[in-house]
């Protein structure tokens, strides 16, 4: 049996081998320095970088009368931060904390199906997510929750207290999206007993939270005038009135245990099993509990776990993942990031654009569908023409599957008729779909 | 003001119903033989919470107005026609239809479409997701198969094609489960030749996950290009359009051989903010959609029925944005020209004081279950057994009679 270490280290945990990378000595060390090094942020524009473009779109729009064509600024800013984002995945040196990064993505969704998201989504990431993927969960959770982005997604930015100033004077109260989706989605849970009133009571403490966009200070701001005024209640816990309550609420629900139990169950799934074994659930539960909420912390113990090393591997890879693979695999170049965003889009899974705020489902099944299976050898199929020429198929099926390939599958490449058959083969067989 | 207005609705209410019985009885639908195995079934899921109270705007309530606010569209039958602010299309005098929806209004008049409200499932949960899970389940559970599945063991298979078709790049959960089901979705990319196919399907032949879907997929695709008569290649930006979408179910429904069930989604109702303009395109497309559905399956839309539903209603009062949050009771239609329609069900519990579902929301008087089962039972005609498999542990919610003819 040849060790699979390192096929396993990059496929399950990375984004899968780049063709022509050099396996690193040792893999398991190699994952766990992504955790504890060093990581800067890479550039881009800002959450009010974004919101000041559209603001100025929207000027220019009005001073030429609608004559203006050509490409406005917002979508400037919502490609260029999309490729920045596939071309970083393409070569990244770090890929274990790209994981991480999309991971905490999809699970504080902020979805470009609200239009507005455009120019925000790549400054979400950048603000409120990669900074503390290996830092502590309220962390990130206080910074995602009052960043533009989010506010702006489940709608927090227009939710009025009806007994504050602005809301007597409107008429205008309450919209508990917001509220409701922490709660449901980003903490606790349905299994963490909430209640109606507690969505209520938390949705009145977000209010005031909302954001400029179309003036300085063009970013999240507290509007006093339209906070409701009193204490809050939640689960419980007594919350002053003001803009403090916002932070110290979604503190005290990120340290909840239902929180730390959820988590572990998203992170378990993702790295373990569809259905994680009730021991690795415990073991990272424990990890988050006994770190204060510590997602390094949670990330290393992902690592330890034994169950997570096990060939074959059991997780189907979801579109995304898929293609990000096959790119590595084929060593397509980083200034190519369209090829990786039409095929995501082409395969179900665009770029930042989950229907709901529950993200993208992490589980085989939901991926599995005949015609969406169909598409991904189609897509395969077709870049394998353009590429045919470059690559020589039975290198690239070590390369990239290594001792995980079956032996079917190393006969099926042999027996092709003509190389793109091959590496359509390669990348259809289900252990190149798997992760 | 609403007492002058009470005796003009009572009549119109009482001549639509008129007209209703009248067409039933005469109908040269009856004469339709319909055996099992040839009827046909479609289940349109609307994700995010339709607001049922806005599609079916129950105007004759006198606390509508009061409540709903600038959500309350001007009542049908008044004096002109505001292009602005177009008017309810009357159900019969207490209820309206939104004007998006002029279609569906058409089938209504037709006795092809049931209109029920205050309906919701047996869950009370506002959240989405496990709504959705358990309106797809069947259960209060979720389970790891849908009831249309379920209910399919019982459907005989056609020659050509799965008794069940999932319409899209996805199967829902709605559709999954152990009777295989296929699948159809316009492509626009290449294909490999039928010879690689195979070698494709050989190698995920053992792949508990993949080995069958690929499988399904390499039907599905024969059966479509069949069905269609058209050459799989690039297809036109149109055909992905739900009414795009529904016009292909239609006409791969019709086929002799060809699937007698079929699941289809349109997201996008989750609308907490700016309501009315959301919903209205929306709405739209619904209808336009609807329309195709029934226009691809030519005669045989005399022997489908079409279940149009979503996970939960939306709060009654509006919230600050001139949206709606997430609710509990709203509407469901029933519409095909299997449906004996042109009626409006529901147990109304009223919106007025104490009416309301923790004072917040419309109070389901109809499960949702209870429909399901009288379609599977009524109009599938499948036996007790497989309507029991379907919607395990829902003895309190019997099935609803009287939904389709014959």
């Amino acid at each position: 049996m040849v060790n699979a270490t390192w096929h396993v280290a990059a496929i399950r945990f990375g984004l899968g081998p780049r063709l022509g990378e050099a396996p690193p000595a040792d893999p398991r060390a190699w994952l766990g320095a992504q955790l504890g090094e060093e990581a800067p942020l890479p550039p881009g524009p800002s959450a009010g970088d974004g919101l000041r473009a559209r603001a100025e779109d929207i000027l220019d729009r009005n001073r030429s009368q609608g004559q203006l064509t050509g490409p406005t600024r917002a979508g400037q800013i919502a490609r260029s931060t999309a490729q920045a984002w596939a071309s970083r995945r393409l070569a990244a040196a770090a890929p274990f904390r790209e994981r991480l990064v999309d991971f905490w993505m999809n699970h504080l969704t902020a979805s470009r199906r609200n239009g507005q998201l455009n120019v925000l989504v790549g400054a979400y990431e950048r603000e409120a997510i990669r900074p503390h993927v290996t830092g502590r969960f309220a962390d990130m959770l206080v910074a995602a929750v009052l960043h533009p982005a989010m506010l702006i997604y489940l709608n927090a930015d227009s939710s009025v207290g009806p007994n504050s100033a602005f809301g007597q004077r409107s008429g205008r109260g309450l919209n508990e999206n917001l509220a409701r989706e922490v709660l449901e989605l980003h903490t606790l849970s349905p299994s963490g007993g909430y209640t109606q009133g507690d969505v209520t009571e938390f949705a009145r403490l977000l209010t005031g939270w909302s954001v400029a966009q179309r003036a300085e200070p063009f970013g999240t701001i507290f509007r006093r005038h339209a906070h409701d005024p009193g204490a809050k209640r939640v689960l419980g816990r007594p919350f002053e009135e003001g803009p403090e309550a916002a932070e110290a609420a979604l503190r005290f629900l990120a340290a909840q245990p239902a929180t730390h139990r959820h988590l572990a169950v998203k992170l378990a799934r993702h790295f373990v099993a569809d259905d994680p074994p009730p021991a690795a659930i415990r073991t990272i539960e424990a990890a988050l509990r006994d770190s204060d909420g510590d997602l390094g912390a949670a990330a290393r113990a992902l690592l330890a776990l034994e169950a997570a090393w096990e060939p074959p591997l059991g997780k189907l890879r979801t579109p995304g993942d898929y293609v990000l693979a096959l790119c590595r695999a084929t060593a397509l170049p980083e200034d190519r990031p369209e090829v990786v965003l039409n095929a995501m889009a082409a395969l179900g899974q665009p770029l930042w654009t989950a229907p709901q705020p529950i993200g993208w489902p992490d589980h085989g099944e939901a991926w599995a569908a005949p015609e969406a299976i169909m598409r991904r050898v189609d897509w395969a199929h077709t870049l394998a023409g353009r590429l045919q020429a470059l690559l020589e198929p039975r290198a690239v099926a070590a390369a990239v599957l290594g001792p995980l390939a079956r032996a079917e599958t190393v006969t099926a490449v042999d027996r092709a008729g003509s190389p793109r058959d091959a590496l359509t083969l390669v990348f259809s067989s289900p252990e190149f779909m798997r992760r | 003001m609403t007492e002058t207005c009470e005796g003009p609705r009572t009549t119109r209410r009482g001549l639509l119903l008129g007209l209703a019985a009248t067409v039933a009885v005469g109908g040269t639908r009856l004469a339709f033989a319909r055996t099992a195995g040839d009827a046909r079934l479609v289940v349109v899921l609307l994700r995010g919470a339709l607001d049922g109270v806005f599609a079916v705007q129950p105007y004759g309530d006198p606390a509508h107005a009061g409540l709903r606010g600038p959500l309350a569209l001007p009542e049908p039958g008044g004096a002109g026609e505001e292009a602005q602010n177009p008017r309810l299309l009357d159900l019969g005098g207490f209820f309206g239809l939104h004007p998006a929806l002029g279609g569906l209004h058409g089938m209504y008049a037709a006795n092809e479409a049931l209109v029920l409200h205050a309906v919701a499932g047996n869950w009370r949960t506002r959240s989405h997701f496990d709504a959705q899970d358990m309106l797809e389940s069947g259960a209060s559970e979720r389970l790891s198969s849908g009831w249309l599945n379920r209910a399919l063991a019982a459907v005989p298979n056609p020659e050509a094609a799965r008794a069940g078709l999932a319409i899209g790049t996805g199967v829902p959960l709605l559709l999954r489960g152990p009777t295989p089901v296929g699948a159809y979705a316009p492509t626009g990319m290449e294909r490999p030749s039928p010879d690689l196919l195979h070698r494709v399907a050989a190698l995920q032949a053992g792949d508990p996950l993949l080995g069958p879907a690929f499988a399904e997929g390499l039907r599905a695709r024969g059966f479509a290009a069949e069905a269609l008569g058209q050459r799989t290649g690039p297809v036109d930006r149109e055909q992905i359009t739900f009414p795009g979408l529904a016009s292909t179910a239609g006409r791969l429904l019709a086929a002799a051989d060809g699937p007698r069930v079929a699941a289809m989604e349109l997201g996008g109702w989750d609308t907490h903010a700016g309501q009315i303009p959301r919903l209205t395109p929306l709405l739209r497309i619904l209808d336009d959609g609807l329309a195709a559905l029934k226009a691809g399956l030519g005669p045989h839309w005399g022997k489908t029925a079409v279940l149009v539903v979503t996970e939960f209603g939306r709060t009654v009062r509006p919230n600050g944005n001139f949206g709606t949050d997430h609710g509990t009771g709203g509407a469901a239609f029933v519409l095909g020209g299997a449906v004996a329609g042109g009626r409006v069900v529901a147990d109304w519990p009223g919106l007025g004081a104490g009416g309301l579902l923790d004072n917040r929301d419309l109070a389901p008087t109809l499960d949702l279950r209870g429909v399901a089962k009288g379609l599977l039972r009524d109009h599938l005609k499948l036996p007790a057994g497989a309507v029991t498999a379907a919607f395990p542990g829902s003895a309190e919610a019997p099935a609803v009679a009287g939904m389709v003819r014959g």
